[in-house]
């Protein structure tokens, strides 16, 4: 039996403490146990050589109330059982996880095409605001040129 | 009294998370009292303003009376 348990079919939070991927995935596999399969996005903080540290400020009113729509929309667009977005706020160091994305689905290409679509939006058009820590000094950063072209393919 | 609520780099400019204007409030009166480079970036299309948890979608028509929350809002990066 999974420890925690999930909201279905849209679970949607923002954590700000340790986000237990193991645990996660357990229970969204768990209550998706007749899909077809689960796609699932795990991101982290690299480790360039230069980056201390990260940190993801979040607005309450807006961020988790945002992300639940959009892992709605995710839902509606594709053919999926479920899906989740975990995302961390806080100061997260080399090798800790950022965000988590799964998606069930009958077929792998639905839940393949979620997971995308969902990291595409959480990358550059959710409410919030990452900085990186590098030689002893924090920097905002925006979304790439790259990011931005991610985006768009969705539109 | 309207709190605003500075969000990332913002709260780096104006060297605070929040602080409270005179009410009522509207878009002239937000970009007369913030920081200069808060103001021209928020009348750029990559950052937006909240009023009491709603994005406004124009900016200008903003329009905060007294007990409400105005959050300003830089370009986003998640992920």
């Amino acid at each position: 039996m999974a420890r925690i348990s999930l909201a279905a079919p849209v679970e949607a939070r923002v954590l700000d403490k340790g986000l237990s991927v193991g645990e996660a995935q357990a229970a969204f596999s768990n209550i998706n146990r007749l899909s077809g399969g689960i796609a699932s996005f795990l991101g982290k903080v690299r480790d360039d050589g230069e980056t201390q540290a990260l940190e993801l400020t979040h607005y309450a009113p807006l961020t988790e109330p945002a992300i639940r729509e959009l892992a709605q929309e995710a839902l509606s667009r594709f053919a999926l059982d479920g899906v989740l977005v975990w995302h961390r706020i806080g100061v997260m160091t080399r090798g800790q996880p950022i965000v988590l994305v799964m998606a069930a689905a009958p077929h792998r290409r639905a839940a393949f095409d979620a997971v995308d679509f969902l990291m595409d939006h959480l990358k550059s058009a959710s409410w919030l605001w990452k900085r990186e820590k590098r030689g002893g000094t924090w920097e905002w950063i925006e979304p790439r040129a790259e990011d931005r072209l991610d985006l768009s393919r969705w539109t | 009294m309207v709190r605003i609520v500075y969000l990332g780099k913002f709260a780096d400019w104006a060297g605070r998370d929040e602080e409270e204007f005179e009410a009522p409030l509207d878009w002239e009166g937000l970009a007369q009292r913030v920081e200069p480079r808060i103001a021209e970036e928020l009348r750029g299309d990559r950052a937006h303003i909240s009023l009491d948890g709603v994005v406004l979608a124009d900016k200008q028509a903003l329009s905060a009376k007294d007990g409400s929350e105005v959050a300003l809002l830089p370009p986003v990066s998640g992920g």
